[in-house]
């Protein structure tokens, strides 16, 4: 081989980066933060996920950079939740001439709906989220058959520790006496953990953060809590929290610690990862409720 | 048939409590909002007089959108936190006002021309900044005492300051040249006439939102305008028909359910349109049907 031919190779390889590293991990995108920690559980070091929401961040009204046009562009898989959560990502996918498959991490589970649209928070129920974890699962092993083997074992791993995990957050609700399982919180994110687990939930600014409060609403919410006597009242990490605080002086029910909804918190902080976001969630319910 | 009478206006009276008053009574929040609008059109609607006079209603709304970086930098470095916010936007607001005041009386750029180009930069700096959307929509709703504090204060340094300049501030309206014949104190006016839109703009932030805030400013001010022909006119029929709109507009939120800071403003557009048709200063009926003159 000439000098020239040598380099020339050299200049191919380096020029067409998937012919050199075949054996790369699978670029797999989430569109908000929770979705990257079920994949992340899934595809362990097998994959590379990167998220478009990180920690903190509202999924509702996210803007993308062009930073994650080129995230998408580069991914195999994008995980995204449905039900018109991220509305804004079909364009952006478009936009990015992607080839990546999409996976939609709902399919096969049945929507609650709120108003004329469905409910996007089915994560909020840990049966839910098992079938979240399933299809994801599922999308791995289809994109790379050849780690098959490990994707379906540490989906079992956690998976049990979902069944865990639900099973606590049964418990902890038991604890706490039928006629105080109500609440109050700023984003009516709750829906499918209601459902799951018993407990109401009442939300000033409906199903999505991007509608005002009306003045009737407020009052709506003020009465009802005066009526039925609701004992305490939630802040979230991403809804204006003055409006709670008016409403909790108003009607003298207890302001609650922070329920995590849409977003998982940095390494830091309280819901760094799923299991840690539903722990602090029950613990700040019962803490609010059992008296 | 006496006794029906009562009866009926009993009914009545009922009906209109239950409307008008009574989510007032039996609702503080809503008692908050009323407090905060009132104070809001007692300090904005003479400001929106003086901004429309001057022919700066549009400035008003360039530096509603010019005091977002500093209320975003305030929420960025303290949540948020009503007095940093309430700084930030102060600063910022300040910043853009005085500057493009200043070349506007030191250079040929004239102040719309250089207030457009700090509100598009300044509005590019904020939304870059965070996502604005609890800034863009203030929430009057949501008044704790912090708040109606910072909105009474900021009301009472307005009126106190309008006191003190109003003279050079009228005459400057009708009379510019004039005013700089006799007095220097058309330039230090001015600025503090800028001073007192950023202070009521950063009020009606934190109850309307910025989108919004100018409008209880300009509006009633619009309205005023087919009223009444001298200055003290407009002004109390601005402030009254800012405090109409204020509170119909919560009342109308209450019974309905629109959003109360933009049913604010819809009142308030509803006053106005009123207002074009049937003002007694060239309103368009008045136009076409003109009293007749009086003959002796």
């Amino acid at each position: 081989m000439s000098r020239l031919q040598f380099w020339f190779v050299c200049l191919l390889l380096a020029a067409s980066p998937s012919l050199a590293h075949a054996q790369d991990r699978l670029n797999v995108v989430a569109s908000f933060s929770i979705l990257g920690d079920f994949a992340k559980n899934v595809g362990g070091d097998r994959i590379e996920v990167s998220t478009l929401v990180g920690a903190n961040g509202d999924v509702h009204v996210y803007t993308p950079a062009p930073a994650d046009a080129k995230k998408i562009a580069d991914a195999k898989l994008v995980i995204i939740n449905g039900f018109g959560l991220e509305g804004w990502l079909p364009r952006l996918v478009q936009s990015s001439g992607s080839k990546a498959k999409i996976v939609t991490a709902t399919d096969g589970i049945t929507p609650r709906i709120a108003g004329a649209a469905p409910d996007p928070h089915a994560w909020q129920s840990v049966a839910n989220a098992k079938i979240y974890v399933a299809n994801i699962r599922d999308a791995l092993v289809a994109a790379d058959p050849a780690d098959s083997a490990a994707f379906c074992a540490n989906a079992d791993g956690y998976l049990a520790k979902l069944d865990g995990l639900d099973r606590e957050v049964k418990a902890a609700m038991a604890s706490i006496p039928p006629d105080h399982r109500k609440v109050i919180s700023t984003h009516g994110a709750f829906g499918y953990f209601a459902a799951a687990y018993n407990v109401e939930f009442i939300a000033p600014l409906g199903v999505s953060t991007d509608s005002e409060a009306s003045a009737r609403d407020i009052a709506g919410i003020i009465t009802q809590i005066r009526t039925a006597k609701i004992p305490a009242v939630f802040i979230e990490n991403i809804s204006d929290p003055r409006l709670i605080q008016r409403i909790s002086a108003e009607t003298g029910a207890r302001i609650g610690g922070t329920l995590y909804s849409d977003s998982l918190t940095g390494e830091k902080g309280e819901a760094p990862t799923y299991i840690d976001m539903v722990r602090h969630n029950i613990k700040a319910l019962t803490d609010a409720l059992v008296h | 048939m006496r006794r029906r009478h009562h009866a009926v206006a009993g009914r009545l009276t009922v009906l209109i409590y239950d409307a008008l008053i009574a989510p007032f009574t039996e609702f503080e929040f809503m008692r908050r909002a009323l407090a905060a609008v009132i104070a809001l059109a007692l300090g904005g609607a003479p400001i929106g007089v003086f901004l429309m006079l001057r022919r700066m209603s549009l400035v008003g709304d360039a530096m509603a959108h010019a005091i977002l970086p500093g209320a975003a930098i305030g929420f960025l470095l303290s949540g948020l936190n009503l007095f940093a916010m309430t700084m930030g936007g102060l600063i910022a607001g300040f910043t853009v006002a005085i500057l493009a005041g200043v070349i506007a009386r030191t250079t040929e750029l004239k102040e719309d021309a250089s207030l457009a180009t700090f509100y598009l930069v300044s509005l590019a700096l904020g939304v870059s900044i965070i996502d604005l959307l609890h800034v863009l929509f203030g929430n009057i709703l949501a008044m704790d005492d912090q708040t109606l504090l910072v909105i009474a204060f900021n009301t009472t340094i307005t009126l106190l300051m309008l006191a003190v300049i109003y003279r050079p501030l009228v005459v400057e309206c009708v009379d510019p040249v004039f005013l700089r014949t006799v007095s220097r104190a058309g330039a230090p006016a001015h600025l503090a006439f800028l001073a007192l839109v950023v202070v009521n703009l950063v009020n009606g932030f934190h109850a309307l939102g910025t989108l919004l805030a100018v409008g209880l400013m300009i509006l009633p001010a619009g309205i005023a305008r087919f009223w009444s022909r001298d200055i003290t006119g407009m002004i109390c029929i601005a402030v009254a028909s800012a405090m109409v709109s204020g509170y119909l507009g919560l009342v109308l939120s209450f019974q309905t359910r629109v959003p109360s800071g933009p049913a604010i403003i819809l009142v308030a557009a509803a006053l106005y349109v009123a207002s074009v048709l049937f003002g007694s200063v060239s309103g368009l009926v008045r136009q076409m049907f003109p009293a007749p003159h009086l003959e002796a």
